[in-house]
């Protein structure tokens, strides 16, 4: 089959691969009729991200057909349609019961490999490094589900891939993102980075009932989309001082509620701090360029609440603990909970509160990814979001 | 409403595919240049510094060919070769001023070292055709060029669907303790155990 594969630092190729088999009882193998490259797929294409090895192939937001099914998978048949979220889970471990579904206890196969970079393992992911157990990704005319009756998302027929495919991270991403904050109707929500987690995370925060989403990003396509949503906007390249500008807008007092849709790679220009995060990232002196949530940190109301959706690899520099502690800020993060919002976000799709096909910019085939991923790297050609059509 | 896209995505390639230029592919070019003339500078310091008239100077040819290479390696590891090819832009004057101040050898050693300018003056222009070309292919577009005023993913304006999801109940584990929740107009907000506090007599 034809597939994405990494090679190394922004070398990806459009390879032919052996097409995936059953290995366990649990799996099934669908056929992938849409897939998507996703923001945090670009921490692996800049190598910013460890654990990846030459010939992995990549991609987390998947849907398909059920073509084949393994002998204990009583939950699937062939020729149901799902989507498939990033996070792989055994449904079956204390933190899958609880609903803790991103840090199962049990998916992750390179364990070891987690227990040394984070502690104690998190979830198995699809094509997201072997800390995550290294499980090829969705990028790919067929892919492997691993524990496939507990990790998918039954669809119905009848409405479109575009509408189904964001289910596997991007959406419940945002919309974590935004549930985080426990939002209030008294509450102004500000959103950094506005590429499709930002943009989910803005919708989110609009339905949610805030009483005010202010976004913040640079490039002017992403604005725009965010300012449909129903977002304030500031272009930080125009608006250096954000810290400033937001309390102004605040009455001095800060925004009650943060979300950092960045993560790792956030940079400003002219920013001293964010300078000193480029020349100690690329010593390797630190893996994160924390910008944005120093920035949140400072701006953000005390007893205000920081949601980091956002993804971060390792070790950051800087950090501000001392303003975090004080103002006595309460931190939510970690990966999307995929399954415990899955359910009430098709529900919302199907009855039309929402359509997340809105942030689609580019629709390709397989061997169009590796040129996209350059594109939607570098902001190019008003790419926001590229769909993949194997 | 912003539904599956209705007009075609965005592109600037007549085939309907982005197009990319060929700037990354020189710097690859360059950063294994980099590399090569760095190695020669490093291994065959004497012989080079013979033919020009650069004899005395070995260890200032070393410290290039050092810089060279590690330019060079640089270039081809990094995601992002933009910068090191305005270093190289960089080195490039360095390699100039010190070869206008090499101009008083023999007359066979003056015509290599013409030719070495020359040749170092080519590989600047190379050099600062990328650096600039690299640095255009990120430039944003400017406001306008792409308009997504249309994608609000909602089936009615924005401010009409806030909150559109209020039957949501937001899980025990992800609500903010009531001490920290936002008040309202100067009291705790309806529904905490701080406003039911406040007024119980």
């Amino acid at each position: 089959m034809k597939a994405l594969v990494w090679h190394g630092t922004t070398d990806i190729r459009c390879d032919s691969v052996p097409d995936p088999e059953i290995e366990d009882g649990r799996d099934a193998i669908i056929k992938v009729t849409s897939c998507a490259i996703c923001g945090s797929d670009l921490h692996l294409y800049d190598h910013f991200m460890p654990g990846m090895k030459s010939g992995d192939i990549m991609g987390h937001e998947t849907m398909g057909e059920v073509v084949e099914v393994g002998r204990d998978n009583k939950a699937l048949k062939v020729g149901d349609r799902i989507v498939v979220p990033f996070t792989i889970t055994c449904g079956q471990c204390d933190q899958c019961r609880r609903g803790n579904f991103s840090v199962c206890e049990r998916s992750n196969r390179n364990k070891a490999l987690g227990d040394t970079a984070f502690g104690h393992t998190t979830a198995g992911l699809f094509g997201y490094t072997h800390l995550t157990g290294g499980y090829a990704g969705g990028q790919a005319e067929y892919l492997r589900v691993p524990m496939a009756d507990s990790t998918h998302i039954k669809v119905p027929t009848g409405i479109p891939d575009e509408k189904l495919l964001f289910l596997s991270d991007i959406f419940p991403t945002g919309w974590q993102g935004a549930v985080q904050c426990d939002i209030q109707p008294t509450d102004t929500v500000v959103n950094w980075g506005c590429g499709p987690v930002g943009q989910m995370a803005i919708r989110s925060a609009i339905l949610l009932g805030a009483k005010r989403v202010i976004a913040i990003d640079r490039v002017p396509e992403r604005l725009a989309m965010a300012e449909a949503g129903g977002a304030e906007v500031i272009n930080y390249d125009e608006e250096p001082n954000i810290v400033g500008r937001l309390n102004d807008m605040t009455d001095g007092k800060g925004p009650e509620k943060c979300i950092d849709s960045v993560g790792l790679e956030a940079h400003a220009a002219g920013a001293i701090d964010a300078v000193y995060d480029r020349a100690k990232q690329a010593m390797m002196l630190e893996t994160d360029r924390v910008h944005v949530l120093r920035q949140m940190i400072m701006v953000c109301r005390p007893a205000g609440v920081l949601s980091i959706p956002g993804v971060y690899g390792g070790i950051a520099d800087k950090f501000p603990i001392g303003a975090l502690m004080n103002k006595g800020l309460t931190v939510r993060t970690g990966q999307t909970h995929v399954n415990r919002w899955s359910g009430d976000l098709l529900r919302r799709i199907e009855e039309g509160q929402i359509d997340p096909s809105f942030v689609i910019t580019h629709t390709v085939g397989l061997e169009d990814g590796p040129a996209m991923y350059r594109t939607f790297r570098d902001k190019q050609d008003g790419c926001i979001k590229v769909v993949i059509r194997p | 409403m912003s539904g599956v896209p209705t007009r075609p995505n965005p592109t600037r390639g007549a085939s309907g595919r982005p197009v990319h230029s060929g700037y990354e592919r020189l710097a690859t070019g360059l950063g294994f240049f980099s590399i090569g003339l760095g190695l020669a500078e490093l291994l065959a310091t004497r012989p080079l510094c013979r033919t020009l008239g650069l004899e005395g100077r070995e260890n200032l040819v070393r410290a290039y060919g050092a810089r060279e290479l590690a330019t060079g390696v640089a270039i081809l590891m990094s995601h992002d070769p933009t910068p090191w090819i305005y270093g190289r832009v960089g080195g490039d004057a360095l390699d100039l001023a010190t070869m206008a101040t090499a101009f008083d050898g023999d007359e066979g050693q003056k015509t290599n070292m013409m030719l070495a300018a020359v040749a170092v003056a080519g590989v600047t222009a190379l050099d600062i055709a990328c650096a600039t070309g690299l640095t255009a292919d990120k430039r944003l577009s400017p406001p306008g060029t792409y308009d997504y005023s249309d994608r609000s993913g909602f089936p009615r304006s924005p401010r009409a669907m806030t909150g559109a999801a209020a039957d949501f109940d937001t899980p025990s584990d992800f609500r903010v303790p009531d001490p920290l929740r936002p008040w309202q107009d100067g009291r705790p907000a309806a529904g905490t155990s701080l406003a039911t506090d406040a007024s119980t007599p």
